[in-house]
């Protein structure tokens, strides 16, 4: 079965963000970037898929040039190849999810898996835009995936409990936190992936759409949670919730 | 002059504190807007006694989506519903509240529309300009949408939650406009959490336990008594949902469930950045942690330095006491 996993490049989870002065963005001195980490758990994915099945993983992204390195990763991972969708400007879900269908229409994949969210925007967009784009049916959120002869179910984590869905391929599955643990990549795999395919396709030469129609004009830090003190006992931290905030 | 149409999420004909704030922040839209009016919609096989107990909200009219295929919640069918009504009502906006469900549908909603959308907007600037959290909520973006139809989700815990009022707007009953033929997803089961507890979003009290519980069991014999005791809903952690101590639903966070409670209780909890973005709107913080450097000290109104397993029965004994006095 051939995978498509689309996947973006953000800070490090554990780098500490902060906002320009001027508004302009966050400070991206000294941040690690890395594959995003439902990215990691989609490419994860396939790749098990693969190895129950064969077929052929391919991992894609849009962004600049030094996104490479985030591919190389995933194909260390065990990922075939990599297509690098190239653009300076940036752009939003729909303009991302219109290149992503683009790719998936000439690339034929019989399943597209990606993250949930990234953890820099946290839209959560993209998936079910692409789905929606392809005609086709969407599991998001996805805990467990059973690709079966006839059906692929898909459970799903929604609020008060979890949910199975089931649908004919090719469908769209985006990704929760526990469907998997992501490998590592091995020193062989870094090795083999230098020589596997890497595509460069400027983003301007698909003829998509690519003109925002969400544009960020200014970022702000949030405002600051002042640390409150400390109370010696239980008996007190009682009292105080009931005396001084009220709350109980 | 577009109108503002609000999915009105329901479980069952019962309307979650949740869909009250997407209500709410809709009348706020129309307001500002000037001149639209705020419709909310209610979808199902039949769906009319449930658009019934809506229409005590404030908003203009309330519309009965009704058809076959919209009787479990499936994002196929509900965003060829929602847009042809969008079109149909001359929607401008198009909102919701960032459930699981309005997560799950909208984006793909604003794709058949080909609009742009802002997700989880905690403020509505103006008809254009919105606020929403990014990088789990250590930056503010204020964010402008542009085109003729615009896609909100709005966070729960940012809006209040509309309140009832003395009339009752008309109900209208519609048939949604379906292509059955190009419906390619199909329900298969729901396997609900069960709980007797109040809902994370809908808590007034939330106690949550993290690693520092160490195990599953400890969840219930140590936690659960002070959860129950207080009336509480109980969270957890993203580490001791991994740990798999409780299930996936519990969690609090970036990725998780985002709640702002009155007072949140925080046990064996060390405070991640991606923990904090899910709770840190919360009116009284209060942390139990025998680690005194932890993070979440660093948030908290009222913070107790202790071994949890000592001060968490005890709490459960005071709080009795209180209640009895």
């Amino acid at each position: 079965m051939k995978i498509l996993v689309p996947i973006k490049r953000v800070p490090d989870p554990a780098t500490t963000i902060r906002v320009m002065p001027d508004g302009s963005g966050i400070a991206t001195d000294n941040v690690k970037w890395v594959i995003n980490p439902f990215c990691e758990i989609a490419i994860e994915e396939a790749l098990r898929i693969k190895e129950k099945q064969t077929g052929e993983v391919v991992l894609i992204t849009v962004g600049q040039s030094t996104w490479q390195e985030q591919l190389r990763t995933g194909l260390a991972m065990g990922a075939d190849r990599a297509i690098l969708v190239k653009t300076d400007t940036a752009l939003d879900s729909l303009a991302i999810a219109r290149i992503l269908a683009k790719v998936a229409s000439d690339e034929k994949p019989e399943l597209i898996i990606l993250g949930k969210q990234a953890i820099d925007d946290d839209s959560n967009q993209v998936g079910q835009m692409l789905a929606e784009m392809l005609g086709w049916p969407q599991a998001t959120f996805a805990s467990k995936v059973e690709i079966g002869a006839d059906k692929t179910s898909v459970t799903r984590e929604i609020d008060g409990g979890l949910e199975t869905i089931a649908f004919k391929l090719p469908g769209v599955i985006t990704t929760d936190l526990r469907l998997n643990e992501p490998r590592y990549a091995s020193l062989p795999g870094i090795m083999k992936a230098r020589k596997k395919e890497l595509k460069e396709i400027p983003a301007d030469s698909l003829g998509v759409d690519l003109a925002p129609k969400l544009k960020i004009k200014t970022l702000t830090a949030p405002p600051k949670r002042q640390a409150g003190r400390k109370v010696a006992s239980v008996q007190e931290l009682v009292a105080v919730l009931h005396t001084e905030a009220k709350v109980i | 002059m577009g109108n503002v149409l609000i999915f009105a999420e329901h479980q069952g004909g019962h309307f979650p504190k949740t869909t009250l704030t997407a209500i709410h922040a809709g009348l706020d839209l129309a307001k500002k807007r000037g001149g639209a009016s705020a419709i909310a919609v209610v979808s199902g096989d039949a769906p009319e006694s449930a658009a019934a107990e809506i229409a005590k909200y404030g908003v203009a009219k309330v519309i009965a989506l009704a058809h076959p295929a919209l009787k479990n919640y499936l994002a196929d069918a509900h965003a060829q519903a929602l847009a042809a009504l969008a079109k149909k009502e001359n929607a401008e906006f198009v909102i919701a509240t960032a459930t699981a469900m309005g997560k799950d549908l909208f984006p793909r909603l604003a794709a058949r529309l080909g609009a742009p959308m802002a997700s989880e907007i905690t403020s509505i600037n103006d008809d254009h300009t919105f606020v929403r959290p990014m990088y789990a909520g250590n930056a503010m973006a204020t964010v402008e949408l542009d085109g003729p139809i615009k896609v909100l989700t709005v966070r729960g815990t940012a809006f209040d939650a509309a309140k009832p009022g003395d009339g009752a707007a008309p109900v209208e009953k519609q048939d949604a406009e379906i292509d059955a033929a190009a419906l390619k997803m199909e329900f298969v089961s729901f396997n609900a959490t069960k709980s007797d507890r109040p809902q994370l979003t809908e808590a007034r009290i939330i106690v949550s336990g993290g690693r520092g519980l160490k195990s599953g069991e400890n969840f219930k014999t140590v936690l659960e008594p002070l959860v129950d005791e207080m009336g509480a809903a109980m969270g957890a952690s993203r580490a001791a949902v991994d740990a798999g101590f409780v299930p996936n639903d519990l969690q609090v966070g970036q990725t998780g469930k985002v709640v702002a409670p009155e007072l949140y209780i925080a046990v064996g909890i060390s405070g991640a950045i991606q923990h904090l973005a899910g709770m840190k709107d919360s009116k009284v913080i209060c942390a139990i942690n025998k680690d005194e450097e932890a993070p979440i000290f660093a948030v908290a109104d009222y913070g107790l330095v202790a071994d949890l397993f000592k001060a968490v029965p005890e709490m459960a004994e005071e709080i009795k006491k209180l209640k009895h006095s």
